[in-house]
């Protein structure tokens, strides 16, 4: 490796954090939401928390679109892969989310389901060809990002003329759950968790662009970075937020500049216009139902469309009972907050979405902060004592 | 799965296919959401296709900050585990 390279990168952390230091006004709490799990995963792998001063918060959101599957929907592919018989491609992340009844796509894997991981909706394609007498359903999750490469898929599987090919989509869409969060205050004024900027998406603005994001200064007034993944880039970016705030500015910013224009791809774009289009309202884990945040198949494309071909039924699906994701998600309760963190649920044995991917809350505070966070739950817990 | 890698065109392959080289391992990707790509690009790689053109430098700055992280050895481990 190059080692002068990394150095010089320590270095470089080092003085963004004495920039940060030196302008943070130690007067007034800054609090920032990541609204990606990437940006949630580097604060806590690099420690970008202990390169800011105390008062500069990090508010996690909800940008993990694993994290955000309501249960129904995951039931609805496990139902998929039970009841109908497919094989059920899946990104791995998923396969290990519980649903209702803690039965999870892996676990009805080990019952016999057909459950298959791919890295790719290329591999899910393949095994569409290989296995002309099954169906095969691609489980489609993931923010702008993600859509492309399954709009892609969708288009291949047309005019391959593939018949045994559909797709279970999940698609979501960035710009509306944060409009939501930010209006969450006027429906329940309990939910008001105070918001000074956002670290805004990077991959998902390589694709959809920084334009996107303007509704956030122009209406909401409120800061936006779009920040790259690494720690540098997170760094830069609060860097870049405080300047903002202190100054009484309000814009988007381009940190990741390497990548993200304010047009994005439209190639990209015009893609999944083609082959998909908005729903009214989608429900989100945590968040609940939001207005035109998700993306449905074109009825042109309905014969790859898993939700025309295969008939789901109704279900009532169940939350694990104390689990707090949902409160998490919304950035208002922490995964200290849940009595089940560390004790019943751990990564090995998850109750809650937060807790399986690597973006997820709890599985990053309990990978880097677990001795902290259990502290501070048995500090909690011996004040309530006291109290009562 | 939400990590998205810079990549190396090492060879541009018919039907908007092409490989690449990611920290040694080679791999079959599509490119189809690009516009034009020639060997010797830099491309975001995410769940097997390019989404964007990234510049050299910064990729490299990229991928070494990865390798140390570790974070490049979990997503190389996922797509080489992709044998479906
Ligand atoms: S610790 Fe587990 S049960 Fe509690 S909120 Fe996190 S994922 Fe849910």
């Amino acid at each position: 490796m190059k080692y002068v390279e990394e150095f010089r990168d320590r270095a470089l952390a080092e003085k963004l954090s004495a920039a940060i230091r030196a302008e943070a006004d130690p007067a007034r709490s800054y609090n920032f939401m990541e609204f990606c799990g990437g940006h949630t995963h580097a604060i806590f792998r690099y420690g970008v928390q202990d390169l800011v001063p105390g008062n500069v918060h990090f508010v996690h959101g909800p940008g993990c679109p694993v994290c955000i599957l309501p249960i129904r929907r995951l039931d609805d592919a496990i139902e998929l892969a039970e009841r109908h018989g497919v094989i059920l491609c899946s990104y791995g992340d998923m396969l290990r989310v519980p649903g209702s009844k803690r039965r999870s796509l892996l676990s009805v894997k080990a019952q016999g389901a057909d459950v298959r991981m791919v890295y790719s909706t290329l591999d899910a394609l393949d095994i569409a060809r290989k296995n002309p007498d099954r169906q095969v359903v691609f489980l489609g999750i993931g923010f702008e990002t993600t859509t492309p490469p399954t709009a892609l898929a969708i288009r291949q599987a047309a005019d391959e003329g593939l018949t045994n090919f559909s797709v279970f989509c999940n698609h979501v869409l960035t710009p509306a759950a944060i409009r939501h969060i930010l209006d969450a205050p006027d429906i329940d004024p309990e939910e008001a968790v105070h918001l000074d900027g956002f670290l805004g998406p990077s991959h998902v603005s390589t694709v959809i662009g920084s334009r996107p994001y303007e509704f956030l200064s122009e209406t909401y007034r409120k800061p936006v970075v779009i920040a790259g993944f690494e720690p540098l880039d997170v760094l830069q970016s609060v860097l870049m937020l405080i300047r903002q705030v202190n100054e009484g500015r309000v814009e988007v910013e381009n940190q990741y500049a390497r990548v993200v224009t304010r047009e994005g791809n439209t190639k990209a774009q015009d893609l999944v216009d083609e082959i998909f289009e908005l729903r009214p309202a989608f429900e989100w884990r945590g968040l609940g139902m939001v207005a035109r945040s998700a993306l449905a198949i074109r009825p042109a494309y309905a014969p790859f469309d898993a939700e025309a071909r295969f008939d789901l039924s109704e279900k009532t699906s169940r939350e694990v009972k104390s689990c707090e994701c949902p409160a998490i998600l919304r950035g208002v309760k922490k995964p200290k907050d849940c009595k089940l963190f560390g004790n019943v649920c751990t990564p090995d044995n998850p109750m809650g979405s937060c807790m399986v991917s690597s973006e997820g809350s709890c599985a990053a505070y309990w990978t880097y902060r677990r001795a902290e966070t259990l502290a501070e739950m048995a500090k909690d817990k011996a004040m309530a004592e006291q109290a009562a | 799965m939400c990590l998205a890698i810079p990549a190396l065109v090492t060879a541009v392959l018919a039907d908007d296919m092409a490989t690449v080289s990611l920290g040694g391992v080679v791999k079959t990707v599509s490119v189809a959401l690009l516009d034009e790509v020639a060997v010797g690009d830099y491309v975001l790689l995410h769940v097997g296709y390019a989404l964007h053109k990234i510049s050299e430098e910064e990729a490299e700055r990229t991928l070494a900050m990865m390798a140390e992280g570790g974070l490049l050895e979990a997503e190389l481990d996922e797509i080489a585990g992709d044998a479906a």
